[in-house]
Formats: structure tokens, sequence, C-alpha cells
């Protein structure tokens, strides 16, 4: 059978064991590699499972314990493209930040790389898993290890609150994950994904299993960080050393995003789907704000690393909106969205580490002009936020197209200006913060920025070389596999199988194979007019926002006053919300729930 | 079998929860999120239970036994939870350490 599904979860966990007994012998020159080679032989290990996973769905029982007559009572791992793509995703930035964070930690050292093996292993073992309690059990590895790794610097304040507020809002949402699973197996007697959803299909959606949908969807929602159940992620990204940042941002959120896919189609979509326009349109509306008001929020921030984890919300918001219209074409533009921005961010995310170890402050304002010192830096951010933009043909314009295509398949011809207009902003505020900081222009103060509480840099004796080449290697990885020939047929391909539960629930519990034919063949489609006027669209928006954040004052003041007179109030407002205390935000999350539940318990009951 | 466990469980949940939202102490919201797990546990356990079953062992004899499996969840659950409140409970103390305070509000160092 496939034992080598065991391997992208056992590799790191072995291996963090193994680094943590022998670090203290290591000799100090070679002391970080054993982790590098860890993660670099689990990515190895990944991308097997992924190519092979093309072919036929791949499925490992653990302890040998089969189902017997379409009955599973052991744990297996299933993977397909979209899920080992996501354990690819996690191990290769995992990877790069191990490596760009040679002697970058001055305290704890061992205890970062094995916590940083321990948390690949989470997201593994999530993106991998077929059984919903062992994925619960995945998603609390992978939250204690961030919990800790967000909290490094435990012996300041700044620290200190974002890892609480962290644990404490993604645990209460593990609680959620936990109450639906045992109202599921209450329900069907059955823990394997395939198992409740044979159970479920062909049944009308009850009142239990509505409920459990709204539990697992929002505890799934708060860890990938969709508005209104996103309060913690800026503030654990503030203040998270830069390599965790990098990781969190490329596929800690997106795992969530991925966890709700793979529930609604392996589970729920049986007794779901003839009320699909319902999830939909809740799904959509909630990807929809996320995208917008966190591209704002980006827009009003001068700590970089802040800006950035709005920017992450709002592309995980995007991505929900792909997810949301539940369908091939838009789930795999979603797929493709979350990989090249994931590496985008986190090459931004890489690039403020560089910032900090040369100026000790990643504050866009006291950094202005002064990054005229690192110009390949600056080359490298520019073409990261060109990236994010999607410009035609590059960056993650592979997965707008898709998404864009999806969307009009639908009828929703107004979908792709707006997640346009949010691509726009949040990539203007990146470019804004890289104007300023790389060629010196605008003004040097500006009130509408949130002021931050200074960093405490610890030293580094991190090598810039080394940071600088591998922000620029996973920079140009995010900009490249939008030009990646075939990659969108094999994504729409993975979509198609991705949703199709029947064959997943008969490769399974019957272990009935289907092989799939070879890879579409090596193409790059023409994108359709539309999506390239989009491209330019988003790129002219972001432009317009950059220069609006940096000469704001040029604009004739009636004008500016009346803009500020309309603004202000929404702006103080949203300001107002992200309060940075924990017990606010687990009262939004559970508003949140309550809403989304109350849609859904009006409106996906009956045949 | 009553419905007694099933409210007792959405009440733990409930109540926990209000506990988290409304703490001015992280020590008493560690508390708080411990009760919230305890529902879940009750949850777990009421859904395994037979009336007049027995501990799941089958020898010497077959008899009627309640469902091992939500006990064997429920065991996980409380490993991973000690984990995490033993994780938010060492925050709570560098939170003292530093600021002099365990509640939130007055630790909140940065918003917006």
């Amino acid at each position: 059978m496939s034992t080598i599904l065991a391997f992208p979860v056992a590799l790191p966990l072995v291996g963090a064991a193994f680094v943590a007994l022998t670090d203290d012998w290591t000799p100090k020159a070679v002391k970080e590699f054993p982790a590098m080679l860890i993660a670099g032989a689990t990515v190895a290990f990944s991308t097997v499972i992924l190519v092979r996973s093309e072919r036929v769905t791949l499925v490992h029982w653990f302890g040998g314990w089969h189902p017997r007559h379409g009955l599973a009572l052991g744990v297996g791992f299933v993977a397909e493209p979209l899920g080992a793509g996501m354990a690819v995703l996690a191990g290769a930035l995992v990877t790069a930040s191990l490596v760009y964070s040679w002697r970058y930690m001055e305290e704890a050292p061992r205890l970062y790389r094995v916590l940083m093996l321990v948390f690949l292993a989470g997201m593994s073992g999530f993106a991998l898993s077929g059984d919903i309690f062992n994925m619960f059990v995945w998603f609390e590895l992978m939250g204690v290890a961030a919990y800790a790794l967000a909290g490094y610097s435990i012996e300041r304040l700044g620290p200190i609150q974002g890892a609480l507020n962290f644990a404490i809002t993604n645990t209460v949402a593990a609680l959620f994950l936990l109450f639906g699973t045992a109202l599921l197996y209450g329900h069907t007697g059955a823990l394997n994904l395939a198992q409740i959803g044979r159970s479920l299909a062909g049944h009308h959606a009850g009142g239990v299993v509505i409920v459990a949908f709204t539990l697992l969807v929002a505890g799934l929602l708060v860890k990938s960080a969709v508005v209104p159940f996103h309060f913690w992620l800026a503030d654990a990204y503030a203040v998270s050393p830069v390599p965790v940042c990098a990781v969190f941002a490329g596929a800690m959120s997106e795992v969530g995003l991925f966890g709700i896919a793979r529930w609604y189609w392996t589970v729920f979509s049986g007794p779901l789907d003839p009320h699909a326009h319902a999830v939909r349109d809740v799904l959509l509306a909630m990807g929809l704000v996320t995208a917008l008001v966190s591209a704002v929020m980006a827009f009003l921030q001068r700590h970089l690393k802040r800006l950035l984890a709005y920017t992450v919300i709002s592309h995980v918001g995007i991505a929900l909106c792909g997810i949301a219209l539940l369908d091939s074409k838009a789930l795999a533009g979603a797929a493709n969205l979350v990989i090249s921005n994931g590496f985008a961010t986190a090459g931004l995310f890489f690039a403020c580490g560089v910032l900090l170890r040369e100026f000790r402050t990643v504050d866009e304002l006291l950094l202005h002009g002064r990054g005229r010192a690192l110009p390949f830096l600056g080359v490298v951010v520019a073409l990261a936020a060109v990236a994010l933009v999607g410009v035609p043909y590059i960056g993650s314009f592979l997965g707008h197209s898709t998404l864009d295509e999806g969307a009009t398949e639908h009828g929703l011809r107004w979908l792709p200006p707006l997640l346009m207009l949010a691509t726009g902003i949040s990539a203007g505020a990146v470019l804004r913060a890289a104007a300023r900081i790389f060629l010196g222009w605008g003004p040097r103060e500006d009130s509408l920025l949130t002021p931050e509480p200074p960093d405490e840099v610890p030293e580094t004796q991190a090598s810039r070389p080394v940071m600088v080449a591998v922000t620029a290697v996973v920079v140009l990885i995010g900009i490249g596999l939008g030009l990646a020939p075939g990659l969108e047929d094999r994504s729409e391909h993975a979509a198609d199988r991705f949703r199709d539960r029947q064959a997943y629930v008969e490769r399974t519990l019957d272990g009935k194979v289907r092989r799939y034919g070879p890879p579409a063949p090596v193409v790059l489609h023409r994108a359709k007019p539309s999506s390239i006027a989009y491209g330019i669209g988003a790129l002219l928006i972001a432009i317009a926002t950059a220069a609006l954040g940096l000469y704001r004052r040029r604009v004739p003041a009636t004008a500016r006053r009346a803009g500020a007179r309309l603004l202000d109030p929404a702006v103080a407002g949203l300001k107002t919300v992200h309060s940075g205390v924990v017990g606010d935000y687990v009262m939004w999350i559970t508003v949140g729930t309550a809403l989304v539940g109350g849609v859904w318990a009006l409106t996906l009951h009956g045949p | 079998m009553s419905y007694l466990p099933y409210a007792l469980a959405a009440w733990l949940f409930v109540v926990g929860l209000y506990g988290v939202v409304s703490s001015r102490n992280l020590i008493h919201l560690a508390v708080c999120l411990t009760v919230m797990q305890s529902g879940t546990y009750v949850l777990l356990l009421a859904i395994g239970y037979k009336n007049g079953g027995a501990a799941p062992i089958f020898r010497p004899t077959r008899h009627k036994a309640v469902d091992p499996v939500v006990q064997a969840l429920t065991l996980t659950d409380i490993v991973v939870s000690v984990t995490v409140v033993a994780l938010i409970l060492a925050l709570a103390l560098g939170a003292h350490k530093e600021s002099g305070s365990v509640n939130p509000d007055e630790i909140a160092d940065f918003s917006g």
C-alpha cells in the first residue's frame, strides 16, 4: 500500500525529536543543518506523493486497519493532488524559512527548530488525513506549535499579547471543531470522512447536520482568519519572528481554507448540495467583506508586518470567494491564488526580516528612504508586489483569471471587479510602503496610519546574503507559477477530482481504484480579454492607491476635506473594532458563528 | 436516554464561552476554556453512553457496553487541552512578569 503517505508526518515528527535530542552535541557550525535537511526531505516525499496522486488517489491505513465491507475503523490518510499540493506548499515554506533563519534566532534556537518541524507535521497531517477527529488533532498540534512560535520572544509584552490572542481564539475555534465532530459522530457513528459522507448522502440536512456544519466551518474560518473571525491574525503576525510569519502567511491560513473545502465536498455535499446556493451566498458574502475590509485595513498600517498581515487576510477572502462558488474552475483558481500569493507574501515577510536586521525597525515612516542602501531588495519587493497584483501572466494572474472565469460562468459578473478592487488596494498598500522605503517618496509623517509601539529587536548574526537570496528565490517562485505551463489544466483537473465525493468514498472505503489520464498537455492558455482587463485594472488601482497614500496632500483641499468627512468615521470605526483585547475577539467569533448558523438554519433545512 | 447530558454539555460550552468573552483575568480565562472543553467531554461521553452498558471489556463474557471510541476521543482531547492550557498559563505568567497585570485589557500593547 501507499506507506509513503506516512512520511510527510512521521519524518518531521521523528526529526523534531532527533533535533531536540542531538542538538546539544552537534557542533555549532552544522547545528542548523539537520532541521533543514529533514524539512527538505519532507518536501521531497510530499512532492513524490503529489506526482503519484495525479494518476491515482493514494490511500494508507495506519496499522493495517483496512475497511471491511465498506466500514472504516482505522485512521486513514488519503492523498489527491490538492491535499498533496497543500503539504508541498507547507513543506516548501518551512524549508525556506529554516534556510532563511540560519543563525537568525539568538535565543533558544533549538526549540525554534523543533517547533517548526512539529508545525510542519501538523500542517501536512491536516492536509492528508481522511479522518475528522485525526484532522482535529493535527489542527491542535499545528496550533500549539504556532502559539509557541508566535510568543517566541516571551520577555516582551507585544509577543505575549499577540500569542495569547492567537492561542485563545484558536483554542475556542478548536473546541467548535470538536463539538461539531462529536455531533457528527453521534449522528453517523463514523469519524472517517468518506464514511460520514456516505452515511449523510441521500438524506435531507437535519438540525444536527446543520449545527455540526456551522461549528466546523466557523472553527476553520477562525484559523483562516475570515472577517469577523480574523482579529487575532494581525496581532499574532505583528509580533512573531519574521521566518515564522512567512510560514503563517503562506501556509497556515490556507490550511484552514483547505479544510473548509475538504469537509464541504467529502462530508456535507450530499445533504447540502440541494441548498448549495445558501452555502455559496454566505461564504461569498464573508469572502468579499474580508477581501475588501482587510485591504482597507492594510492601507491604514505603517507597521510593515501588520500591513502584510492584513493583505494576507484580504487574499484569504479572495480565495474563500473561489471556494464559495462551489465550482471546479473557481476552486482551481483559489488553489493557484493560494500558491502564488503564499510565496509572494512569504517573500515580503522575508524582506521585512532583512529590513529589521539592517535598521532594527519595520515602521514604514521611520524607514523612509533608508532602503536606498538595499536596491536589490527593493527590486525584489517591487516584484513581489507585482505578483500580488496579478499583472497579466505574472504571479497571481493565473489564479485570478481562473477564478474570474468560474464566477462569470455562474453569472456573477459583478464579482471579478470587486475582487480586482480588493487586490488593487492591498497591493497598493505594499507598493506605497515599498516606494516610501526604497525610493524615499512621499512625506515622513502620515497621521492616517496607525502608530505602533516600537519594536525591540534582539541582535542577530544572521547572514544578509542568505536572507536576501532566500527572499529572491521565494518571490521568483511566486511570480513564475503564473507562467508554469500546464498548471491551469492540471489544477482544474485536480479540483474536479477534489469535488468528486463518489470517487473519494469508493476509493477510501471500497478500495475501488480509478486511474486518471496522463497529466494535461503542457500548454499555456491565452487568457480571456476580460481577465487581462482585470489584471491591468488591478495594477492601475494599486498604483492609484499607492499614489494616494504618498501624495494625498496634493489633492485639492476641498476634495480632500470632503473625502475625509466621508471616510473618517468609517476609518475610526474600523480602528476601534480592532481593539487588541481577546474577549472582544471571542465575542466577534461568537456573533459571527451565530449569524452564519442562523442563516443556514433558516436556509439549509428540508429537501 | 435522557436529554439532560446534552443540555449539560451545551450549558457548559456556552457558559465557558461567556466566561472567555467577559473575563478580566487571564488565569480565570484559561479556566473558562477548560469549562468549555468539559462541555465537549460530556457531549462525547453522552453520545457513547448506553443504558445499562458496562465498561467495554469483553472478556470473559460478552455484554452490553458503552462506546469505547468516544472515551478514546475524550482522553486524546484531555491530553491536547492540557498542552494548550499549560501554554496559555505560561504566557499569562510572562504577561504578569512584564506588565504586572493579568488583565487582557491592560496588557493590550497595540491595536488597530
